[in-house]
């Protein structure tokens, strides 16, 4: 070979050598930059803030926000990290997994047991410390053995819908505000025949949150609780009495169909179609049935409790919640963060722009010139208190998978219902 | 490949003066090829070998990701998953769901390409009903889960249509009832996926020599017996490539099941990649999650063993 030809061959495995790395380099640098990269030269700090709110509010709203926020903090950036719900939630649960969360996170209190015990999530107990923050002004903390992980920023609670019309035409003249008054009015809805029912229940396998806002809000609607000290307890003569009511408007056909499969969003879309005369469903959705149906009439009021309750009523509710990184090395920057996004003013603007309710005690919504139905449901909320005892258990969803299956069998009259709750018993305290 | 043996250099070597100084230079490992490779090996390495052996080696450990310190704990995460009930029913799920779906869309596929490749029908209408027929594989499986969602809704237009033509006085749960679910995630998975074998098998049809009909016809071969003895054995390389894929396509099917009945009601859906995914995503349970995974590696791995070996007596 002259040595020419060896020149060349030499060149072009070196070209080709190069192009692999450059290859592998591009593939492995198409990840967002880690928190410890966050620092620059000259000192400033970039958060990351990873969140499924921004694609959920109106556009730009979320970032005008974070450019109040960084006026305000000189020499703190934030970048957005947005994306659907789901998606945020397998991007942090990966990155909890590679030591790779975003400084800030988004989190839903389903998550936060699991993340606290991996270590994943840092102490905000001892940030709102060293800051000498005042927790009183926050309406709830979400706590792993007493270390909180979580703040609730934005609460959509879950009040009951219904529809004016279809009431009216059963005869109902008002929306039902004991059991026996929601169960009459659910069979006399669905016995006005056509594609009409009383209720619709969602237990979907797929998203099983219908057994919080729609099974377990019952129980809490009576001020009862699945739980004693925090371990799972449902055989109890109250939880008993709450499944066997929904069974029994189940077994008088007051539900409407397809339960099995039903998503949140299904029931939404049976309510706006008006083939169902009550749901229990989040305040954010007032507004798509309004665009949907401008036809529609309906109101909102409390979950139905037992007959002759007269205590405070526990009211669903889902979080935008919010925590920071362990794995974080601008824990202070990101604890500022939060505390911009708590502080009455902001907590408050947020919540109007959002249609929901402050996590800060002392923020107030504005809803003027909103729809009449969110001061309703602020009523509601404040005369009340927000229950979901979902938020801190672990793996909630699949606890809320697990008793999903169990009433459907139930439901499908494989079992009775105190079999039912043994069983679904025992799977939850093996999750424990 | 360039790369020389020490036999062949030692030949050389002999061959002439100045030869041990040429024997060496030929010793030296020839990089050029490797350097072509490089980003080939990398990528399999970095994007299918190392997780791989990772996903392995969680499923002997007694958890990952959501534990600080996992032990080792050998097969016992198998053991568990091996035994498990809904494991079971979802292994009885993905059988039936993935050989109903094949033979289905084999047949539908050969169906719909021989009327495509008849010259009974004018081109227009044959364009026409191409177009129809290869609809379903323009929809992502998103849209296909949508659609059929609303289809086969109590209110949907298939129970209206059940209930005008008289066939039940009520509407169906189609994917609601554990008895009709899993024959409906079939059907709709047979829907979105034959279009693939008939574009497939059209095209092996148009490539048939047209001679070969025509001496069996001179023969007196009628058209069933020309379909069995020249259009079948000519398709069989496509038909049976074609099933193999398909086998190894369907039985990982997550998406469609997961978008219309997330396994349910009760387990009456449950595949094996719904079951893998609840373990790892709902319960965070990861090592479980990937002992699942490699059960169900192993058993793709046997009919990708098939598919290759098939490949390769071809060549």
């Amino acid at each position: 070979m002259s040595k020419v030809a060896r020149v060349k061959r030499g060149a072009v495995a070196a070209i080709a050598a190069a192009a692999a790395i450059t290859l592998v380099a591009g593939c492995s640098g198409g990840s967002t930059e880690s928190s410890s990269a966050g620092s620059s030269a000259a000192g400033n700090v970039t958060l990351e803030f990873a969140q499924w709110w921004e694609p959920e509010l109106p556009a730009g709203s979320l970032r005008k926000l974070m450019d109040q926020f960084e006026a305000e903090n000189p020499g703190i950036k934030v970048n957005l990290l947005s994306g659907p719900y789901a998606s945020t939630k397998e991007q942090v649960v990966a990155g909890a997994a590679a030591g790779t969360m975003s400084d800030v996170v988004g989190l839903d209190g389903a998550w936060i047991s699991d993340f606290a015990k991996q270590g994943a999530i840092a102490d905000l107990g001892k940030l709102m410390s060293d800051a000498g923050y005042d927790q009183n002004q926050l309406t709830s903390q979400v706590k792993v053995e007493d270390t909180s992980y979580m703040l609730p920023v934005l609460n959509f609670v879950y009040p009951m819908f219904s529809n004016d019309d279809l009431l009216a035409k059963a005869g109902i003249a008002k929306a039902p505000t004991d059991r026996t008054e929601f169960a009459a009015a659910a069979k006399a809805v669905s016995a006005l025949g056509g594609n009409t029912k009383g209720w619709v229940m969602p237990l979907s396998l797929e998203a099983p949150n219908g057994v919080q806002n729609d099974i377990m809000s019952w129980a809490w609607a009576s001020g009862q609780s699945m739980l004693k000290d925090g371990k799972p307890n449902l055989t109890t003569p109250e939880i008993t009495d709450t499944v066997n009511y929904v069974k029994g408007l189940w077994d008088a056909g007051a539900i409407a169909p397809g339960s099995f499969t039903m998503k949140e969003q299904d029931k939404v879309e049976e309510f706006t179609n008006g083939r169902v005369g009550m749901m229990i469903d989040s305040l954010a959705h007032i507004t798509a049935i309004r665009e949907k149906n401008p036809n529609l009439k309906f109101s909102i009021s409390a979950v139905p409790s037992t007959d002759g309750f007269s205590g405070k009523r526990g009211i669903p509710y889902a979080s935008w919640g919010i925590g920071i990184a362990e794995n974080s090395e601008h824990k202070a920057e990101a604890w500022k963060l939060i505390q911009f996004l708590m502080s009455d003013k902001t907590n408050g603007a947020l919540a109007t722009t959002a249609n929901a309710f402050p996590g800060n005690k002392n923020a107030t919504p504005d809803f003027t010139g909103k729809d009449e139905l969110f001061k309703t449901a602020f009523d509601v909320y404040k005369s009340g208190y927000p229950a979901n005892e979902f938020v801190g258990l672990p793996v909630a969803e699949e606890l809320m998978r697990g008793f999903a299956e169990q009433f459907q069998k139930t439901l499908s009259g494989d079992q009775s219902v105190d079999d039912m709750l043994k069983k679904t018993q025992d799977i939850w305290q093996q999750k424990f | 490949m360039v790369l020389t043996t020490e036999k062949q250099a030692a030949q050389i070597a002999g061959s002439g003066p100045g030869s041990g100084t040429a024997a060496k230079r030929k010793r030296k490992i020839n990089l050029v090829p490797y350097g072509f490779l490089s980003p080939t090996i990398l990528l399999v390495v970095v994007l299918m070998l190392i997780p791989i052996v990772m996903v392995i080696w969680y499923s002997l450990m007694d958890n990952v990701i959501t534990k600080k310190n996992p032990k080792f704990v050998g097969f016992s995460n198998y053991a568990e998953v091996l035994g498990s009930e809904t494991f079971h029913t979802a292994i009885l799920n993905t059988v039936f769901f993935t050989t109903v779906s094949v033979a289905a869309h084999l047949v539908l596929g050969l169906a719909f390409a021989m009327l495509l490749n008849t010259r009974f029908l004018k081109s227009f209408t044959k364009a026409i009903f191409r177009v129809i027929y290869v609809m379903p594989w323009l929809f992502t499986v998103a849209i296909i889960a949508i659609l059929w969602r609303l289809l086969l809704s109590p209110n949907g237009i298939v129970n209206f249509l059940v209930m005008e033509l008289g066939l039940s006085s009520t509407s169906v749960e189609w994917l609601a009832s554990r008895d009709t679910a899993l024959l409906a995630v079939t059907f709709i998975n047979i829907w979105a996926g034959y279009p693939f074998f008939m574009v497939s098998l059209l095209a092996g049809l148009q490539g048939i020599p047209k001679d070969l009909y025509e001496a069996a016809r001179v023969d007196g071969a009628n058209p069933v017996q020309q379909f069995i003895s020249i259009t079948l054995p000519q398709l069989r390389p496509i038909i049976i490539s074609m099933a193999l894929l398909d086998l190894i396509w369907t039985s990982q099917q997550f998406a469609l099941i997961w978008m219309t009945t997330g396994g349910g009601p009760i387990s009456s859906t449950e595949m094996l990649s719904t079951f893998t995914y609840k373990l790892a995503f709902s319960e965070y349970n990861f090592s479980m999650a990937a002992a699942s995974a490699v059960i169900i590696l192993a058993f793709s791995m046997v009919l990708a063993f098939f598919y290759v070996r098939y490949q390769k007596a071809r060549d």
